[in-house]
C-alpha cells in the first residue's frame, strides 16, 4: 500500500524544518502544505491538532503526529531501514534525548523571548541565548556533528536555528560567528548535507519575515 | 556484572516519583539518596552540571537526567519486563504527545496553585482543571491511559497524582467533582505496589506544601 504522508507547516518554523529533514533524511516522499498560522489556520490544521492547534503536524496515512521531537521520533521508528536518527544503546539514546529536550526547553524558550522584549529584558535575553548557544557548542566539542561521526537527532534539532542566526544577529547587535565558531562551522557542515539544504529557507528571508513582524 | 543504580532525589517530587515509580515496576534494586535542595551535593552537581537538578539516575556511573528521559531510559535499559511504551510507533507517538501535554500544561498551574493567593491562583485553579479535563477526555474509559496497563503516560501523571491532595487543601478546591473518572484512574495508579512503596504518606506532601506555601506566599 502507498504511503501517503502530509506534512502541515509554515516556512519559517524552527520545528517543521526538523519534520521536513527526518521525511529527507529517509527518503520519504510527502506533501507540504503552507498554513497561514497568522491569519487563518485551515480545517484540516484545526482537525489534526485539536488541542494545540499549531503546526507543524504530519499525517501519516491519515493519521496525526504533533510535535515536531516527536515527529522526528516517529519517522525513525517507522521507517527504521535507513538512517538511523538516534543511536540503539539506551544510554547513547537517553543523552541525546536529553539535549533535544535541552535545546527545546533552554534555546527555544529563550529564542521566542528575542522577539517580544526591549530594553534590559532583552539584553538579559541576548546574554542567555549566547550563553546556551555555548553551552551546546561545548557538548559538541570536536566532533563533526552532535551525533558523533553521523549527523543524527540532536542535529536535526538544532540545525533549524542555523538559518535564524543572521536574524538573532542583526535584532540581537551581536555576531554568533564570533562568539560560537565552531558551533558555525557545524552549521555549515550540516547545510552541505541535502535533507537541510531543502528544508531550510534562505536566512535573508527570515531576516525579511522577523522585519515584518517587528 | 551487578548493575550499580542510584538515584538522586527529593522525597516530595513530583518527578523524582516517577523515577523511583519506573524502577520499581522494573523490579530494579536501587540505592535512594536524599538531596537536600538548599544544599545540593557534589555529586549532584557533577551528575547534573546543566540544570543542577533532581530526579538524576546514576546507573553503573553514568547519569541520565530529566524525568522523563529516566523512564523511557529504565523502560530501553531493563526492557525484558513490564514495557512502558507500546511497541507501534503511532501508539508511542500518541504516548509521548500527551506526556509532552501533561508536562507543558499542568506544571505551571500545579506551581501556581500553592505558590499564590487570590486571583492569580484562581486562575491557576481553572488553567489546572481545564488541562485535566482534557487529560480526563483523552482517558475515556480505559482503566488507564496505557490501555488495560499502566503505562508511560500514567507514569508521568502520577507524579501530579501524588500532589492532588495537597494542591486540593492548598487552593481550597476539589478535583472528583469535575474529573470522576480521572481520579478513578488516579486511586488506581496510588494504590499500585510501585507507586505504594514509592510515595510518602499524602499527609506529609500536605504539610510539606504549607510549610513552603508559607515561604513562597507573602
Amino acid at each position: 500500500m502507498a504511503e501517503e504522508v502530509v506534512l502541515l507547516n509554515f516556512w519559517p518554523s524552527i520545528f517543521g524544518m526538523r519534520t521536513m529533514i527526518a521525511l529527507e533524511e529517509k527518503g520519504v516522499k510527502y506533501e507540504y502544505r503552507e498554513e497561514d498560522v497568522i491569519n487563518n489556520k485551515s480545517l484540516m490544521l484545526l482537525e489534526m491538532n485539536p488541542i494545540h492547534k499549531k503546526i507543524p503536524v504530519l499525517i501519516h496515512n491519515g493519521k496525526p503526529v504533533c510535535e515536531s521531537i516527536i515527529q522526528v521520533q516517529y519517522i525513525d521508528e517507522v521507517w527504521s531501514d535507513k538512517n538511523p536518527f538516534l543511536p540503539t544503546d539506551p544510554y547513547q539514546r537517553a543523552q541525546a534525548l536529553f539535549w533535544a529536550d535541552f535545546i527545546e526547553k533552554k534555546l527555544c524558550v529563550c529564542g521566542r523571548r528575542a522577539w517580544t522584549t526591549k530594553g534590559e529584558e532583552l539584553e538579559a535575553t541576548n546574554k542567555e541565548f549566547l550563553e546556551l548557544l555555548k553551552i551546546l557548542q561545548s557538548e559538541l566539542g570536536d566532533k563533526p556533528y552532535f551525533g558523533g561521526a553521523k549527523f543524527g537527532f540532536v542535529d536535526i534539532i538544532m540545525i533549524g536555528f542555523y538559518c535564524w542566526f543572521p536574524a538573532y544577529d542583526k535584532f540581537g547587535n551581536f555576531s554568533i560567528e564570533s562568539e560560537c565558531c565552531k558551533l558555525m562551522a557545524w552549521g555549515k557542515r550540516c547545510m552541505e548535507r541535502e535533507s537541510v539544504a531543502k528544508s531550510l529557507p534562505d536566512p535573508e528571508k527570515v531576516v525579511g519575515y522577523v522585519l515584518q513582524l517587528k | 556484572m551487578a548493575d550499580e543504580v542510584i538515584l538522586l532525589d527529593f522525597w516530595p517530587s513530583p518527578f523524582g516519583v516517577r523515577a523511583r515509580i519506573a524502577l520499581r515496576e522494573k523490579g530494579v534494586e536501587f540505592e535512594y539518596r536524599e538531596e537536600n535542595l538548599r544544599n545540593k551535593s557534589p555529586l549532584l552537581l557533577q551528575m547534573n552540571p546543566v540544570h543542577k537538578k533532581i530526579p538524576v539516575l546514576i546507573h553503573n556511573g553514568k547519569p541520565v537526567c530529566e524525568s522523563m528521559n529516566v523512564v523511557q531510559y529504565i523502560d530501553e535499559a531493563w526492557s525484558d519486563k513490564n514495557p512502558f511504551l507500546p511497541s507501534d510507533p503511532y501508539q508511542r507517538a500518541q504516548a509521548r504527545f500527551w506526556v509532552h501535554f501533561i508536562d507543558t500544561k499542568l506544571y505551571e498551574p500545579a506551581d501556581k496553585i500553592w505558590s499564590t493567593k487570590g486571583e492569580e491562583q484562581e486562575t491557576a485553579k481553572k488553567e489546572y482543571i481545564k488541562a485535566l479535563k482534557v487529560l480526563e477526555s483523552e482517558l475515556g474509559d480505559k482503566p488507564y491511559f496505557g490501555g488495560d496497563n499502566f503505562g508511560f503516560v500514567d507514569i508521568a501523571m502520577t507524579g501530579y497524582y501524588s500532589w492532588f491532595e495537597a494542591s486540593e487543601k492548598c487552593g481550597n478546591f476539589s478535583i472528583e467533582p469535575e474529573c470522576p473518572t480521572l481520579m478513578a484512574s488516579a486511586k488506581r495508579c496510588l494504590q499500585r505496589e510501585s507507586v505504594v512503596n514509592s510515595l510518602h504518606d499524602p499527609e506529609e506532601i500536605v504539610a510539606f506544601a504549607f510549610k513552603i506555601r508559607k515561604i513562597y506566599c507573602v
